[in-house]
């Protein structure tokens, strides 16, 4: 009984090796009339190819057909592409936070926004009405399932190969259903015309950094892609005086201090802290990590959860902030 | 020929003229109000036609748009004005395949909406988007994983849809324009003459319409369910609350025919008095309607109570903020207004037979328009109130949504636009179609003799 089902996966075994090679040798056929009928000649030099399966093959330069590809600008294209090799993470330790807010205003001076335009915000929070109040950091969680990219129309928010979700300001179309998706609020929308000199507007548009910031369109946390690309950490994690940001990458397993630049296995710090991401149950595996507020030997102390109006109305108030 | 025979024929004729007179004299009559009417429409489109200007120039920060609220009153009159127009599929194609007789006079009446509706349903999602100049990325760039994508493809197919099936039934009435309206002004005549497309009434071609008419019947019908389905899919498939939720699609194609049939009644009163059409748009032709709209609002009612019980029931941390603010907080008055004037009370009243009369029912159907209108905007904007994480540091004003000028000029600007492109059609064409009420009448024999 066992010989004969061995007998009967050898033999479907050989099946399958004989119509696998049927239709190797179909397709190397047809391979080859069709490069009969191109008239292409072989230069006898072979480029190593990684098939979708995984297998390493050798073909002909003149069998590799070009990819059609959308035109884009070179930053454009890399900023799509991403730093291939990378899977991006932070860890913001809420037990260090006292609300410096420096992590705020330089972003918003890099990404050049408005005082009310937060990549990352810093939140007044209390769990319970018996639990102490804390800070927490805000920004884009980055989540390795993204609502937002799956519902724009026109793949003008999207999820790079290292993890980072971006958007294109040369494409967005401002119907803000990324903001409607995000259930981390994590979007904010240009509203009016940012306040640029002419020479400033007409920039060369950079999507690592989405600057410049264009009216109608979408704009939000980059995880600082453009001072990933040089090797640094972000604008926020660098600018924090009290040690609250990790940055690093997860294909590596670490991550360092913004501040003390001290380097740690990101999974080990995860597991001593009993790290967490917020709304698991939403399923969006966000990339960026929490460590619970706890062991604080600072006061928390309130701040207005409203900002002013400016005296001249809403309008007035968009004088960009890096001036 | 029998004497009997012939005299049937005379009757048959006389009668075919009759309505065949009856609804062609209201397009002989341009009264002095009525131009009036037109005007003032082109002066709010005007206006809204400027605001917008501003609006393209400065941004959509000169609505009360903001980055927690970011969908307003134009995405509420979007999902408004697509649920109008399902009426058109509704009355032409439901009650149509369902052997209704009674509604065959309101069949252009309901295509008319249907197509004023949908064209301001297109005009209002372009009007909120922020980049309109990039219009074109959604069929250059689109993704059909977006429901931005289904909707746009459903609402240009639905579009075309009703543009066609108001135009089919239209042919023979046109011919017979052509071949009476002789005292009309050049355009008008050209107009009837190219759209007529040569149409004599021989069998063949009538064999052709009605198979054609026949085809598009059934083609609207799941192309109507999907486009207010997939408008309601852009909530329900967000993971927010008072949005993420599964019987949306039907909620909201329930609440639709709601709109669409009370926007028939208050048009059925309008044509019945200015064109005095007593014998067609008759106390049954109310009386009917009115018990569908009843009908219809009956399984609104039941789809509400589902909407928004269960979640008051389970009253979880942000279920609980937003039934709150709807029930006690801040948006009860309106909630509270839209729920009782615009549906659980027309319920009541029309279930009695007086109140289906054309006057009262006209002004229930006013109440229950204006509730599908603010209903949408509750459903819309209160829910960006409560998202998962606190709102701070942003300006008072993003706390909250009071309409500014420039929306309420616009959204004001696309009730015009939808008013416009009806009254302007009734102007050139009968509002009720001649031959289809001739059919019923029982005179085409007369009608197919008349070349």
């Amino acid at each position: 009984m066992k010989k004969n089902k061995d007998n009967k996966s050898e033999t479907r075994r050989n099946f399958l090796k004989n119509s696998a090679l049927l239709g190797a040798g179909a397709l190397a056929s047809t391979a080859v009339l069709s490069s009969c009928s191109t008239d292409v000649e072989s230069t006898g030099e072979k480029v190593k190819l990684l098939t979708a399966t995984g297998e390493l093959v050798e073909v002909d330069p003149s069998q590799i057909k070009k990819v059609r590809k959308e035109k884009l600008s070179e930053l454009s294209e890399r900023g799509r592409e991403g730093l291939v090799g990378h899977h991006w993470t932070m860890v913001i330790d809420l037990s260090k936070c006292k609300n410096a807010r420096k992590c705020m205003s330089a972003c918003q001076g890099a990404h050049e926004l408005l005082p009310h335009q937060h990549h990352i915000n810093v939140l007044q929070m209390q769990d319970t009405p018996s639990t102490a109040p804390y800070y927490m950091p805000k920004p884009c969680f980055h989540c390795d399932n993204p609502p937002c990219t799956k519902v724009c129309p026109v793949n003008a928010t999207f999820k790079r190969k290292d993890g980072i979700v971006l958007i294109d300001n040369e494409r967005c179309i401002g119907c803000r259903f990324c903001i409607a998706a995000c259930p981390y609020s994590a979007r904010m929308f240009q509203w009016f015309e940012p306040d640029y000199t002419e020479e400033e507007r007409n920039r060369i548009y950079d999507v690592e950094l989405n600057v410049p910031q264009k009216k109608g369109t979408i704009t939000k946390c980059l995880f600082s892609a453009d001072r990933l690309r040089k090797g640094k950490l972000p604008y926020c994690v660098s600018a924090c005086p009290n040690g609250v940001y990790w940055f690093g990458d997860k294909m590596e397993d670490s991550v360092t201090n913004g501040t003390s630049k001290e380097t740690r296995k990101f999974s080990e710090l995860i597991k001593e802290n009993a790290g967490y991401t917020y709304f698991e149950d939403l399923g969006t595996k966000p990339q960026v990590y929490y460590l619970p507020p706890k062991q604080r030997t600072f006061d928390y102390e309130p701040v207005d959860k409203v900002m002013k109006e400016d005296h001249e109305g809403e309008e007035s108030t968009h004088s960009n902030a890096k001036h | 020929m029998s004497d009997s025979k012939e005299k049937e024929m005379k009757a048959q004729s006389d009668g075919f003229e009759q309505i065949r007179e009856d609804l062609i004299r209201p397009l002989h009559h341009n009264t002095f109000g009525n131009q009036i009417y037109i005007r003032v429409l082109i002066f709010f489109i005007l206006m809204g036609a400027i605001a917008y200007g501003h609006q393209l120039l400065d941004g959509l920060g000169l609505t009360a748009m903001r980055d927690y609220s970011s969908w307003g009153l134009y995405i509420a009159s979007f999902v408004f004005w697509v649920a109008v127009s399902l009426i058109g599929s509704l009355i032409s194609a439901i009650l149509k395949l369902l052997n209704q007789n009674w509604s065959s006079p309101l069949s252009r009446i309901s295509e008319l909406i249907a197509l004023g509706a949908i064209a301001m349903a297109a005009a209002s999602i372009v009007i909120d988007m922020g980049r309109p100049d990039r219009v074109l990325n959604i069929p250059l760039h689109g993704r059909i994983q977006s429901p931005i994508i289904w909707d746009f493809l459903v609402v240009n197919t639905y579009l075309v849809i009703s543009i066609i099936l108001l135009y089919l039934p239209l042919i023979p009435d046109i011919a017979i324009l052509r071949d009476r309206m002789t005292d009309v002004p050049k355009w008008q005549k050209k107009i009837y003459q190219v759209l007529s497309i040569g149409w004599q009434g021989t069998q063949e071609q009538w064999r052709l319409l009605k198979r054609a008419i026949w085809i598009m019947i059934i083609l609207i019908l799941p192309v109507a369910f999907s486009i207010h389905t997939v408008t309601s899919w852009l909530f329900a498939t967000t993971s927010r609350t008072g949005w993420h939720s599964t019987i949306f699609g039907p909620y909201f194609v329930s609440g639709a025919f709601v709109a669409g049939s009370a926007a028939v009644v208050i048009a059925m009163y309008v044509f019945r008095k200015r064109h005095k059409l007593q014998d067609y748009l008759a106390d049954k032709q109310f009386d009917m309607m009115n018990k569908l709209l009843v009908l219809t609002m009956l399984i609104y009612l039941y789809f509400n109570i589902n909407e928004y019980l269960v979640p008051g029931y389970r009253w979880g941390r942000l279920d609980g903020a937003h039934i709150y603010e709807l029930f006690l907080g801040h948006e009860a008055p309106l909630f509270w207004l839209t729920q009782i004037l615009g549906l659980v009370l027309p319920i009541f009243l029309l279930l009695f037979k007086p109140m289906r009369k054309p006057l009262p029912s006209m002004v229930i159907s006013i109440f229950v328009l204006l509730a599908a209108w603010t209903k949408r905007v509750l459903i819309v904007i209160p829910t960006q109130f409560h998202p998962q994480f606190p709102i701070q540091n942003v300006p008072e004003s993003f706390m909250h949504y009071i309409p500014t000028w420039t929306e309420i000029l616009i959204t004001m600007a696309t009730f015009a636009g939808a008013l416009l492109i009806i009254s302007l059609l009734v102007r050139i064409f009968p509002v009720v179609p001649i031959w289809e009420i001739a059919h019923e009448k029982g005179y085409h024999k007369i009608f197919k003799a008349e070349k």
